[in-house]
């Protein structure tokens, strides 16, 4: 390398200039500035018996590193300390050796026994610390050791370890591209890894070493996107960055049918045949090929899933990871969605400028695909003086893009004040961009070309130059109105001085020469006159305008011509001798010239079209936003190109996980609905291996449990679902510290297959077998328990991450079964049971807390503390929305209405709204709020209607019309539709009369987020069977002494909520039922009265939040 | 992803250099040199810069030049975030972060650079990790260290927070003074045309903490009136689904001294300009002379008083000198960067400051045909313009009773008037 020389004259420089390399250390500066003896008090310092005198020379060294100078001398006397037992001494032994072990590499080899010794130390730091060492020195004849130290790091009980390992991978793969198979087998082993310390570091190697190896994310998609809040800021930018490509290969675009729409092609579905591994789907899709189209598409949830759980990093204090996010939505998302991208995108441009630089570049080229998403922001791009440069022309091009008929006017009257900046560049920014603005925009073309025309007369030659030649494009459209600034720009050639607008001047006149015919000819004459000390562009566009006048004037410009054209024949330049020789055969007729000069006219008075002004950053998105090849509008080095979207979505149950996965408690829960024929015959073999452990420990009984691992044999059971329910429950949390080691897993793998074979005999010999192997396992899981250490922890973590995503329902393979199985058992269990069943449920949660602090030791304090802060975090979850929703609710009549205006503030006006309950005919999913308005004041109000409708996110509103009058001490209704998207955030906006404007919100209690269903009651069994578990809350209550009927707590449900009622054989139980109005998810209420106003609520709604909050308010509503 | 760091000076020396792989000449730096010539202020450098063989991606703090290369494609925000982040720890080790407290504890500042990246990926960048494993200089050490001639400033024990789910925050925290303290700062970015109106104007606050509290606290910090915020951005130490849901911030909070959370006011809520300006600043064509006249007046300040006044103004480059007199304050006018700067200090609402004069131009120089504009500085103590307040405080998780306080603190951020 080249660095070797800089070093040597370095070296030259730094010895003659007597200067100390430690110039900052004053305490030893004195005694050992020695130029001669260069380095030797160094060595003899180092070899010293004291630490103290070795460290201060490494610092001494390592200082001179710093400065880029060489001390590549003093390997020998550094290398030897690299035992040291000092870990300072040794931390800057590893400083030196890192930077010059490639240049000493023989010597360098001596070390390496200190790092093997050090891979295998008991402290997982030093570990970590001399994987680190050793795969950081760049000596290709290591490499195997190198492999061999990774690989065994990948393993390590310590994520710590396994991250440098993450780490190493690069290195090693930069050192020897050869290992690359061997890498990537460690890669996918690290990215099953669940901690979240490994992921970012992991998805980084495998973007360095495999990037085209997408398959290898199938497995693990799910799990990063849970992870993925939890990773460090740098690994999230990595992994975001890294699933947006994987999205791109493994999802429909969702604004599929619009582009089809805009096309009206016919694409075909042939197109995909490659797809072997689908062929039975694709011949399905063949014979639905008409019909597919016309499908509406349907996002996979796993798109979903990743569109939900990167939203929240929008908010990250990383720009890095904001930006990420950013390019993911604009990428991935629906249209309607991309818009929140762009709060978060003006957030940054507070930071610093280099951050503004590169967000603004990406807003640029955001704007132009996506006008309206930056509109309401527009004030954010106002350009103050203090910008740099560079920033402002990057603002006026965002100006420019967002600029449309409504809001123009107030662009360009901000333009106007740029214009008189001292910034000259910047000035000349802005004249494009008005020119721009006036080619895109029809209305304001004159004003700007008026506007541009008294530019024209500024001081500034270059503002004035920059208007000529925007002038110019802009006359192109429309000359024949214009001839006037024709002339005047005419007159300007005696004034302007730069070539380009000369040139551009020139051009205009020559071209619409017959607009103005009788002063061109007069500036050829002048410009006759001084061609000789003109630029070349201006003297080729003064032979262009000779030309065109010869032919269309060539009475009175025939001599100027020959003249121009004699001039240009004896030019320095060749290009303007060409020209001139050109232009000469083609307009002046001899007999040499061909047929040509027939056409010469049509060749050079053909109708030029207007030119288009367009953003530089046009089409600049076939680059992933956000990243330096965008940033250049250049393919940089290693640069991964942003695949098309797939015109048929691969195969979607590659991302299923089959063993052990995290995901597993969260589809048994919810049910995810890709969930395929095959993979869910596995989980049910799974399911059978893992129970009698399970419901050993549970103490569940023997005959349940065989009849359920029966269950395709359906022999009905008695709790057949519910069991299945908890059962897996639990059983998913167990697994995942069971995947901890390999060979568990493979011994899973061994049961499995015997399981099958023991299918076949009678249940009861493979039961015992079973449980007996189980024992055994348990015993082994506990010591395994107890080696490994706080990795555990993390999983916890993204465990409840995972449980709380809850992923949208529909109807599955596994769903369909349990349904079935639902339907044949009897009645469903009664409270009690499900009662303890549920208290299980939660000693399982507890009893993973407290096993965790144990497993680990070293971090004990930490750890139990998280835990323990988790699960009031859930708790918090739970309470925390109680304070949310009012707790005013008091059933006094069926509809009660809540104050959104009082008359004092209101300054006579008074509104009152209710929740109609009511069907918004306009959209379903909406919830219908009826307002009264009352006018008491004595004057009249006009035009109420409403304004600045603030919403979170995915909540929409459909106003009320217009209350064009109210007379005084009248009243008027009028009802709005308000979609809260199921939950109970504010809709907030502004009520206006023709006076005044008063901030209001509306806050819905949850109970009016539902619309009510009739359900049998056999129906209601069955769903409320599948929605047991962590859906389901019970809560026992005393009855009001009031409401101890039948009739009395009907009434009151239905006030606080609004469900139905379902019928019921019992007169014991009351049920109800509904749907939340958004999403249309389940709500189901049962209350049970026993004797003495005893009571017990239980709510099953697959959201959770709904689900908790509804108790509460029912509860309110029994015992009040 | 980066592979190499050089800092350079000012005056385009470079002092320090760190390799994450295998060395880079600096005379790669030589590209950034030639931009930086043609740009006319440092500030004018474009960020990322393309040369033959590697990409040059550059931020420019505290008068100097981070220069990063990278080699292959790297997202360019995630390469400056980082280097800002890097002159964040220096300065939250040394104080500031300036060339020559670089110079002095250049071991440190390698030693930090060696942790902060692995194979140019970032590996420990929380200001509590590595202040466990690297420790920052204090004058009490450095004098001890003299004294017994034991020089210790890396840690001997290992790091927990890099192994625990809160990496920001160390274990074995211990304090006998447990407090912690809420600076919420409020700007107001403003753009006011010349006649007075406010072309746009919108607030921006942050709340920087400064936590000093034994063991592992777990804090949660509600508003008054959440409602105002409108965007906001946090600590990853912040618990996102308790602010979801519950508009409040609940969290385990780093030691020391860090920035919670950055957040936007709502733009409907209109922002009342706490002062307003009167200027006329105008150039005659006969003779090469010019009149300036500003007044400054409180506006909308809720009864407090706004301190630390300033305004200071970018003149056009013919002007040549400056006589004015102020009835309150001083002013001072930079010959060489044509900068007036007049520092009032108290606004007196019964007196209003104003500055008043001729200004002399060069001669022979046309006059200049656009005017300056005006930037104004303010502070205004004991007040958040937007009427944020914060509520209350609550501790989880350990027993003793932290003393805690908040403050509020209302100033201009990019406070413009145009004439």
């Amino acid at each position: 390398m080249s660095a070797s020389s800089a070093f040597n004259e370095e070296k030259g420089g730094s010895s003659s200039v007597g200067e100390p390399e430690y110039g900052h250390d004053p305490a030893s500066g004195g005694i050992f500035s020695s130029d001669y003896k260069r380095h030797d008090d160094l060595k003899e310092m180092l070899d010293s018996n004291k630490d103290s005198l070795k460290l201060e020379a490494m610092k001494r060294i390592v200082a001179m590193i710093a400065r880029g100078k060489n001390a590549s001398d003093l390997f020998p006397a550094v290398v030897k300390n690299v035992a040291c037992k000092n870990i300072e001494v040794k931390k800057l032994v590893y400083v030196y050796l890192v930077r010059y072990a490639e240049e000493q590499q023989d010597l360098a080899l001596l070390s390496i026994s200190t790092f093997q010794r050090g891979l295998k130390d008991p402290n997982q730091l030093i570990r970590a610390s001399a994987l680190r060492v050793l795969s950081s020195i760049r000596v290709t004849i290591i490499v195997p050791i190198m492999m061999l130290a990774i690989k065994e790091a990948a393993s390590d009980m310590s994520p710590y370890v396994r991250k440098t390992a993450a780490h190493a991978i690069p290195k090693l793969y930069s050192l020897d591209p050869e290992q690359k198979d061997q890498l990537i087998e460690v890669i996918e082993k690290l990215l099953a890894d669940k901690t979240t310390l490994v992921a970012g570091s992991v998805v980084m190697a495998f973007e360095e070493v495999c990037p085209e190896r997408i398959d290898l994310i199938h497995k693990n998609y799910r799990k990063l996107c849970n992870l993925l809040i939890d990773v460090e800021e740098w690994g999230q930018v990595v992994i975001i960055n890294m699933l947006t490509r994987y999205a791109r290969t493994q999802f429909l675009n969702p604004n599929m049918n619009e582009s089809l729409l805009e096309e009206g092609s016919d694409k075909t579905f042939y197109g995909s045949d490659e797809d072997e591994d689908e062929e039975e789907e694709e011949k399905e899709k063949k014979a639905e090929a008409p019909m597919a189209k016309r499908k509406p598409y349907v996002m996979d949830p796993d798109h979903r899933l990743l569109l939900r759980n990167t939203k929240p990093l929008l908010q990250s204090r990383n720009a890095a990871v904001v930006m990420a996010v950013a390019q993911l939505y604009f990428h991935l998302a629906p249209k309607v969605e991309v818009g929140v991208i762009a709060k978060a995108l003006v957030r940054l441009l507070r930071s610093h400028s280099e951050v503004q630089y590169v967000v603004l570049q990406n807003v640029a080229t955001m704007s132009i695909k996506r006008r309206g998403m930056f509109e309401p922001y527009l004030k954010s791009f106002y350009i103050r003086s203090t910008d740099p440069t560079q920033i402002k022309v990057l603002k006026l091009e965002v100006l420019t893009n967002l600029a449309n008929e409504t809001n123009i006017s107030t662009i360009l009257r901000e333009f106007q004040t740029y214009i008189k900046s001292m910034d000259k560049d910047f000035v000349a920014a802005t004249i494009q961009a008005i020119g721009r603005c006036a080619t895109n925009i029809g209305e304001v073309r004159d004003t700007c070309l008026n506007g541009l025309v008294q530019l024209l007369s500024n001081r500034d030659e270059l503002v004035v130059a920059e208007s000529v030649v925007v002038i110019k494009k802009l006359l192109q459209m429309q000359p024949e109105k214009h001839s006037d600034i024709i002339k005047h720009m005419a007159k300007l050639t005696d004034n302007i001085q730069v070539p380009m607008a000369r040139a551009s001047i020139l051009w205009l006149i020559g071209e619409y020469c017959e607009h103005v015919p009788k002063i061109a000819p007069d500036v050829l004459r002048k410009m006759a006159k001084s061609f000789t000390n003109e630029e070349d562009i201006v003297k080729l566009q003064i032979i262009n305008l000779a030309a065109k006048l010869y032919l269309t004037n060539s009475k009175q410009t025939k001599l100027l011509t020959q003249y121009v054209l004699n001039l240009a024949k004896y030019d320095q330049n060749y290009d303007i001798r060409d020209r001139a020789r050109f232009i000469r055969q083609l307009i002046v007729p001899t007999e040499k010239s061909g047929a040509l000069s027939k056409y010469a006219k049509k060749l050079f008075l053909a109708l030029k079209p207007a030119p288009v002004l367009e953003s530089p950053f046009k089409d600049r998105d076939h680059f992933q936003l956000g990243s330096l090849s965008h940033l250049l509008n250049a393919k940089a080095g290693g640069y991964q190109e942003l695949p098309d979207w797939p015109e048929a979505a691969p195969d979607p149950s590659v991302r299923n996980v089959e063993v052990f996965a995290l995901l597993e408690r969260v589809t048994t829960l919810t049910s995810v609905p890709e969930w395929t024929k095959c993979s869910s015959r596995e989980k049910r073999k799974e399911k059978r291996v893992e129970k009698p452990f399970y419901s050993d420990s549970e103490g569940e009984s023997g005959p349940t449990e065989s009849a359920d691992s029966e269950s395709d044999s359906a022999s009905g059971s008695e709790m057949g679902s519910g069991l299945e329910e908890s059962g897996s429950g639990s059983e998913s949390e167990g697994s995942e510290e069971g995947s901890e080691s390999e060979e568990e897993e493979e011994e899973d793998e061994k049961d499995k297959k015997k399981i099958k074979k023991d299918l076949k005999k009678p249940v009861k010999e493979s039961e015992s077998e079973q449980s007996s192997e189980e024992e055994e396992r348990k015993h082994q899981r506990k010591s395994d328990q107890q080696k490994s250490d706080s990795e555990s922890e993390s999983d916890e973590e993204s465990d409840s991450e995972s449980s709380q995503s809850e992923s949208d329902d529909s109807d599955s393979e596994a769903d369909v079964k349990k349904k079935k199985k639902a339907a044949e058992s009897k009645p469903p269990p009664k409270p009690v049971k499900k009662d303890t069943k549920k208290e299980k449920k939660e000693m399982s949660l507890l009893d993973l807390d407290d096993f965790e602090p144990a497993a680990s030791p070293q971090v004990t304090p930490v750890n139990s503390f998280l835990s323990n802060s988790l699960v009031t975090d859930l708790e918090g979850l739970s309470l925390s929305d109680a304070v949310l929703s009012p707790a005013n609710i008091s059933p006094c009549s069926a509809l009660k209405s809540y104050e959104l205006l009082h008359r004092i503030r209101g300054e006579g006006l008074s509104v009152e709204y209710c929740f109609s309950r009511q069907p918004f005919s306009p959209d379903g999913n909406m919830v219908a709020v009826q307002m009264q308005f009352t006018n008491n004041a004595t004057s009249e109000a006009k035009n109420l209607h409403m304004e600045d409708v603030k919403l979170q996110s995915g909540m929409r509103v459909k106003e009320f019309p217009e209350i064009e009058l109210l007379p005084a001490g009248e009243t008027a209704t009028a009802v709005m539709g308000i979609d809260f998207c199921d939950s109970t955030q504010a809709a907030n906006f502004q009520l206006c009369t023709h006076t005044r404007k008063f901030f209001v919100s509306i806050q819905p209690p949850v109970g009016e987020l539902m619309r009510p269903v009739f359900l049998t009651e056999n129906e209601f069994k069955k769903e409320q069977g599948q929605l047991m578990g962590m859906n389901e809350i019970t809560e026992k209550l005393t009855l009001d002494a009031k409401c101890r009927n039948e009739h009395t707590i009907v009434q009151r449900v239905t006030t606080a909520a609004n469900l139905s009622r379902v019928p019921c054989g019992s007169d014991k139980e009351c049920r109800f039922a509904g749907r939340t109005v958004t999403s249309g998810s389940l709500v189901l209420a049962t209350v049970a009265t026993k004797e003495g106003g005893a009571a017990q609520l239980t709510v099953n709604c697959e959201k959770m939040v709904i689900g908790t909050m509804l108790v509460k308010d029912v509860l309110l509503a029994l015992t009040q | 992803m980066i592979h190499s760091l050089f800092l350079i000076n000012h005056s385009g020396d470079i002092f320090l250099e760190k390799h994450w792989k295998s060395v880079i000449s600096r005379s790669v730096c030589d590209y950034f040199f030639e931009a930086k010539e043609k740009a006319a202020e440092p500030e004018n450098v474009a960020p990322v810069l393309q040369t033959p063989h590697h990409y040059l991606i550059t931020i420019y703090r505290g008068k100097l030049f981070f220069l990063s290369v990278v080699q292959t494609e790297a997202p360019p925000l995630f390469v400056i975030e980082f280097l800002h982040r890097v002159a964040d720890i220096f300065q939250d080790y040394f104080g500031e972060c300036s060339e020559s407290v670089i110079k002095d504890n250049v071991v440190t500042v390698y030693e930090l650079l060696e942790e902060m990246l692995d194979n140019g990926f970032p590996l420990a960048t929380e200001s509590n990790v590595l202040k466990e494993m690297i420790r920052p200089p204090t004058i009490l050490r450095s004098v001890v260290n003299t004294l017994t001639g034991t020089w210790s400033n890396v840690g001997d024990t290992l790091p927990t927070g890099q192994l625990s789910n809160i990496p920001w925050r160390r274990a074995g925290v211990k304090y006998t003074n447990n407090e912690a303290y809420f600076d919420v700062i409020e700007e107001i970015d403003a753009i006011v045309d010349k006649s007075g109106t406010t072309v746009c104007a919108e607030i921006q606050g942050v709340i920087e903490a400064c936590v000093r509290l034994t063991g592992m606290p777990d804090l949660t910090l509600s508003f008054m009136n959440p409602r105002l915020l409108d965007d906001v951005s946090f600590h990853p130490c912040v618990r996102f689904k308790r602010w979801e849901s519950e508009r409040a911030l609940s969290f385990i909070p780093p030691d020391g001294n860090f920035t919670l959370m950055n957040y936007h006011v709502s733009s409907q809520n209109l922002v009342a300009l706490p002062v307003y300006v009167k200027q006329s600043i105008s150039f005659f064509d006969s003779g090469p002379c010019g009149r300036l006249d500003i007044t400054v007046g409180p506006k909308q300040t809720m009864g407090k008083t706004v301190e630390a006044l300033m305004v200071t103004i970018h003149m056009p480059k013919a002007v040549l000198s400056a006589n004015l007199t102020a009835t309150q304050g001083s002013y001072t006018y930079d010959l060489a960067t044509k900068v007036l700067v007049w520092d009032i200090g108290k606004l007196n609402p019964q007196k209003l400051p104003n500055l008043k004069g001729s200004l002399s131009l060069q001669a022979g120089a046309p006059k200049p045909e656009d005017n300056p504009s005006l930037n104004i500085d303010l502070k205004i103590q004991q007040m958040a313009i937007s009427g944020l307040k914060v509520s209350r405080l609550e501790m989880f998780g350990e027993k003793y009773k932290p003393f805690k306080g908040v403050k509020y603190l209302t100033k201009a951020g990019k406070f413009q008037v145009r004439t």
